[in-house]
């Protein structure tokens, strides 16, 4: 094989890299946050029909679920600029990605709250306890107990897809690998590198969702 | 010697005595256009704003422009020859076209093959943005932000000229730079004279006015090597053309910008 592997090129980049990965972190932990806290808003109002607020979020899932994620990120960006919406690439990335992770995880955690049988609510009242009692321990912790690893593989895909902000030059890792390339022209070294970096990132966020997860929504057992 | 080979071989004599006319008649190209009364130009055919087909299928833009210029200067009528960019040179050194006017750059192989008159029209990268921007040096971007296609030449550039205080936002094709710019994403914007040329054609969204250049590689017009006399000729045209403003009225046609001072 003519082809001379070059690792060293990758090199002296390596600070840009650790500063693409930090973003792109920074990007999802955000995104995440965000995104869920948006999903149980309009989970709830869908599993509960509220008025008007179960068909707002309704045509928002679809509306979300059924475009690209560039294409709502270049409208953001590029487009909401004519309407005097002016966002730099970070805020637009953000927004972009929490616009999008709320739609998915609208429906994912929509699934939970409609698998809580109803005879644990009755129970719930029969005990007299509050609204606010009723809606996170017998609502919200059950039903994202139960779509907990749905969840976090939608986070997951949503910081992969973090990738595509580099396209409205938020310098994020994937930016980094396109710009490294573009400097010294190793393909093959820099997008090896950066894809075993995406990989650890994800094993990483699955970790910390796993530990966080059994942490604060699994099955408390009475001792 | 019988006659039949006495025939063919004073056949073959005239025929190389006529070819060896001929080529040293083309050793005059100057004197053969004035005689012809025709200047046969090597033009492009699909490098707006240089050279394009226009509705009516007669070829337009600003080296057919030149052409026109240069061929009323020596007194004779414009023959426009559509090449592209692989064969402009060939058309001249076989003698197919008397000179090329095709949006050609200098470099030193061209150099070897062909002369190269003065330059007669600007093609350069630069920083591009609103007039009421003031930027007229590498040194002004402090603060600025600045669009460009990453891996670009003006990237390249930029990245070593432009002061750390500058924000230089890399996009991925062409097509993103300017859509930042022209959103009003970034203040400025890199790119090459005749990108901003067509865009400010196509949109008066934000109009990209030139600020200062990054690399520069004007065109200039060939002709064939030892060609001196036609050389001057075309020299004095261009020269004439820079002073009498009508260089700068082609320039504002097709580029939609000015001469800059220094071509």
């Amino acid at each position: 094989m003519a082809y001379h592997f070059d690792f060293a090129a990758v090199l002296p980049y390596s600070g840009q890299l650790l500063s693409g990965a930090v973003h792109t972190l920074g990007l999802t932990a955000v995104g995440a946050s965000l995104g869920v806290s948006l999903g149980v808003c309009g989970a709830v109002s869908r599993a509960w029909r509220l008025k008007p607020f179960n068909t707002l979020f309704g045509v928002y899932v679809e509306l979300i679920r059924n475009t690209p994620f560039l294409v709502q990120l270049f409208f953001i960006f590029f487009g909401l600029p004519a309407l005097g919406v002016k966002l730099d690439e970070w805020t637009a990335a953000i927004i972009a990605m929490v616009v999008n992770l709320g739609a998915y995880s609208t429906e994912i955690i929509r699934a939970g709250i409609q698998a809580v049988p109803r005879g644990q609510l009755e129970a719930a009242a029969s005990l007299a306890m509050t609204r606010r009692q009723v809606f996170f321990h017998i609502v919200l912790r059950p039903s994202l107990q139960k779509v907990w690893p749905a969840l976090t593989s939608q986070i997951v895909i949503v910081m992969l897809g973090s990738s595509v902000c580099s396209q409205i030059s938020a310098e994020e890792l994937t930016f980094a690998a396109n710009f490294i390339q573009s400097r010294n022209f190793r393909a093959f070294e820099t997008y090896i590198t950066v894809a075993i970096m995406y990989l650890f990132l994800a094993f990483g966020v699955r970790w910390l969702l796993n530990r966080l997860g059994d942490r604060f929504v699994a099955r408390r057992v009475a001792k | 010697m019988n006659r039949r080979h006495l025939f063919r071989f004073s056949a073959i004599a005239a025929l190389s005595l006529a070819m060896l006319g001929a080529s040293v008649a083309q050793a005059d190209v100057l004197a053969d256009v004035k005689k012809a009364g025709v200047l046969r130009v090597a033009v492009p055919q699909d490098f707006p704003p240089f050279g394009t087909v226009g509705s009516d299928m007669k070829p337009k833009g600003y080296d057919i422009d030149m052409g026109a210029l240069i061929a009323k200067d020596l007194g004779v009528k414009l023959e426009l020859i559509p090449v592209s960019s692989a064969n402009r040179i060939p058309f001249v050194t076989t003698g197919k076209a008397d000179i090329v006017i095709s949006s050609l750059g200098k470099n030193p192989d061209r150099e070897k093959v062909i002369d190269f008159s003065a330059a007669y029209a600007p093609f350069y990268n630069g920083v591009f943005g609103p007039a009421d921007v003031k930027v007229a040096a590498a040194a002004d971007l402090a603060g600025k932000t600045i669009a460009v296609t990453r891996g670009s030449v003006e990237d390249l550039e930029l990245s070593k000229i432009a002061p750390p205080t500058a924000v230089i936002k890399r996009f991925e094709d062409n097509n993103s730079t300017i859509s930042a710019y022209l959103s009003g994403q970034t203040q400025l914007a890199a790119t090459g004279n005749v990108v901003a040329a067509s865009l400010n054609e196509l949109t008066r969204l934000r109009p990209l006015t030139p600020k200062f250049l990054i690399k520069n590689s004007p065109c200039y017009v060939g002709v064939n090597k030892g060609e001196a006399a036609l050389l001057e000729k075309v020299n004095e045209s261009i020269a004439k053309a820079k002073k009498s403003g009508a260089l700068n009225e082609i320039a504002k046609k097709w580029l939609h910008n000015p001469l800059p001072a220094d071509l």
